[in-house]
């Protein structure tokens, strides 16, 4: 066959074969942090124990960390010894072999630099725990503390979590309504699409903190018939107005990443565009914005403790009366782990959510 | 009086004119095939029919019933006229069943009990029954179609609009589809349908209507449009087909 100008007939050189490269000078720098995060554990664990007056438990958990910041030993060892086989086999002139020695040895290098880094950055924290003396610990971390202050604080951090869910509850239904009300089409409706433009952009751009000042503060002045209530209720009411204006965002920008397809395909089909919103727009938008919901849903619990400002009893106010009583910021680290612990699952739990409707589709 | 009139229309984009005067009646049980290159205005063309696109001139009349401009119910036009997209265009949070009974319930008001007995025996027709309860990211594009043409057939229109419904799928998936499309025109459903298929075209189409650059440059029956084009514009298209291993 004649060459044709599209196949090139001069074929390309074999090129040289590449050396191993080194794995010493790795494994070196693994076992130099190894040693420094055994150190440094070495350190916390015996300043855990004196802290702790050599209690049982804390020497225990000294011992067991210890063992552990042994570990990228191992790694480090293994990675010596590829080394070594990496010389012989050179010198034996095995080039391939030697590659594939020296690729796994600088592979053991990088675990056991990682493991060390850990264990530094682990141990750094624990001594940072017991800096200045136990310092450090007893101004954050007193168990005494959260024994007296904890019945009180659990108390009152049931008032953010129910405060939290009823107002995510109406957040859903009025965020729901302010992306609709952005979304409506043609003249009439306007003027309904410019009040909830309004309404969003005022809401975005006052800080929580002032609405539940505003709210709280001045609708019994305003109204005095509503001095008797409950102030948690316009705390509620507060917050509900601002998470709204965010939260109508994640909506609109949920609504509009479903493709003009399936609206015309719903269209078509003869549905109205309020059909076509509540039967095909909305159920897809709200599955893509989950997760963005719960950023903001996150969100909205940490700032129930706003309402700490308005003299409401919830568990950042406690934690503060308590702090100031003892004269020690346990109780406030305290309210800080109550906060992390609802929250962490809730995380997961959408994670799970959204994997189930991805493989629900999917058909597995 | 024809059974669909379209009649003069005008359809642009901003500056950007896509139809520019289309006319043409589709009797009653008539099949009639758009073909043309991509952007020559078909699927502009069956978008509008279905008021899917304003159109800016021109009037579109179904049983002598005017279908464009102020005050036509759209709904209502929909109902008649059913449309089938190029890519599939079915709804990923609902199952195959669901999808098929959504208009019958909505817009039709039929009982729960009657659209899904309506659209088993439909799916049952496209051998898609044991799919009912799948979720349209399940099926293979061949499948996903099938369901498409029988969510529109659902409603019972007199009229369907098929855009390229051919042209997302793997080659070895468009016999089933063409198939059923085979079956409703030999059943007598007035059709309206744009096509790359010009083997399937000749076979099935009363009438070919030609479309290039916004206009119907040439019409007539199949055989005649296939075997001798009038039109130089007509010729080179059909040239570059049959090179391409199309027809």
């Amino acid at each position: 066959m004649t060459s044709s100008s599209l196949v090139n007939e001069e074929l390309q050189p074999t090129p040289t074969p590449s050396q191993p490269r080194p794995v010493s000078g790795l494994a070196a720098v693994g076992l130099v942090l190894a040693v420094i995060g055994i150190a440094m554990t070495v350190t916390a664990a015996l300043r855990l124990r004196d802290y702790n007056d050599n209690g049982v438990i804390s020497t225990i958990l000294g011992i067991i960390f210890v063992v552990c910041s042994l570990y990228p030993l191992w790694p480090t060892f293994r990675a010596f010894q590829h080394g070594a086989r990496r010389t012989a086999l050179l010198k034996d002139d095995q080039l391939v072999p030697a590659r594939r020695v020296a690729a796994a040895g600088r592979e053991e290098a990088q675990i056991a630099m990682g493991y060390a880094a850990g264990v530094v950055i682990l141990s750094g924290i624990l001594l940072a725990a017991f800096a200045n003396d136990g310092g450090v610990a007893h101004t954050f971390f007193t168990a005494d503390a959260w024994r007296q202050s904890f019945p009180e604080m659990i108390r009152a951090f049931w008032t953010n979590i129910w405060v939290a869910v009823v107002a995510q509850v109406l957040v859903l239904i009025f965020g729901l309504l302010l992306a609709i009300m952005r979304m409506l089409p043609g003249r009439a409706g306007a003027p309904l699409r410019m009040v909830a433009l309004v309404y969003c952009d005022i809401f975005r751009a006052i800080p929580a903190i002032v609405t539940i000042l505003l709210i709280v503060f001045g609708t019994p002045l305003a109204f005095p018939t509503t001095a008797k209530w409950d102030p948690v209720w316009l705390g509620i009411v507060a917050l509900t107005m601002t998470y709204s204006a965010y939260v109508a965002e994640v909506y609109r920008a949920g609504l509009a990443s479903i493709h003009p397809s399936q609206s015309a395909a719903a269209r078509s089909l003869g549905l109205s565009y309020t059909q076509t919103l509540r039967t095909v727009l909305v159920p897809q938008a709200v599955r893509r914005v989950i997760p963005p919901l719960l950023n903001d849903f996150i969100s909205l619990q940490k700032d129930t403790a706003l309402l700490s400002t308005a003299a409401i009893a919830e568990v950042v106010l406690t934690s503060s009366l308590w702090q100031s009583q003892l004269f020690n910021l346990s109780p406030v680290t305290l309210a800080a782990a109550f906060f992390i612990i609802i929250t962490i699952p809730q995380a997961r739990f959408v994670d799970y959510l959204i994997d189930r409707d991805a493989a629900r589709r999917a058909g597995k | 009086m024809a059974f669909l009139e379209i009649d003069n229309v005008h359809k642009s984009y901003g500056r950007h004119e896509v139809l520019k005067g289309v006319s043409l009646n589709v009797e009653r049980h008539e099949v009639v095939c758009l073909i043309g290159a991509s952007g020559s205005g078909k699927s502009t063309l069956l978008r509008c029919v279905n008021a899917l696109e304003e159109i800016q001139e021109g009037t579109i009349r179904i049983e002598g019933d005017t279908v464009t401009g102020a005050g036509v119910d759209l709904n209502a036009l929909r109902r008649d006229v059913g449309i089938v997209f190029q890519s599939y265009n079915l709804f990923p949070h609902m199952s195959v069943l669901e999808n098929v009974m959504l208009a019958p319930i909505r817009v039709a008001g039929v009982s729960k009990s009657e659209a899904r007995e309506r659209a088993m025996k439909l799916l049952d027709s496209v051998g898609m029954e044991d799919k009912a309860p799948s979720y349209p990211d399940m099926l293979s594009g061949g499948q996903q179609q099938r369901v498409a043409i029988v969510r529109a057939l659902a409603m019972q229109p007199r009229v369907m609009l098929l855009d390229e419904i051919t042209a997302a799928l793997d080659p070895e998936l468009v016999g089933d589809v063409l198939e059923i499309v085979r079956e409703l025109a030999h059943g007598g459903l007035t059709m309206l349908l744009a096509t790359h298929e010009m083997g399937f075209a000749k076979e099935v189409a009363s009438q070919v209507c030609f479309l290039d650059a916004g206009q119907i440059l040439e019409r007539g029956p199949a055989e005649q449009i296939f075997e001798e084009p009038r039109e130089p514009r007509t010729q080179q298209f059909l040239s570059r087909v049959v090179k391409s291993g199309r027809l």
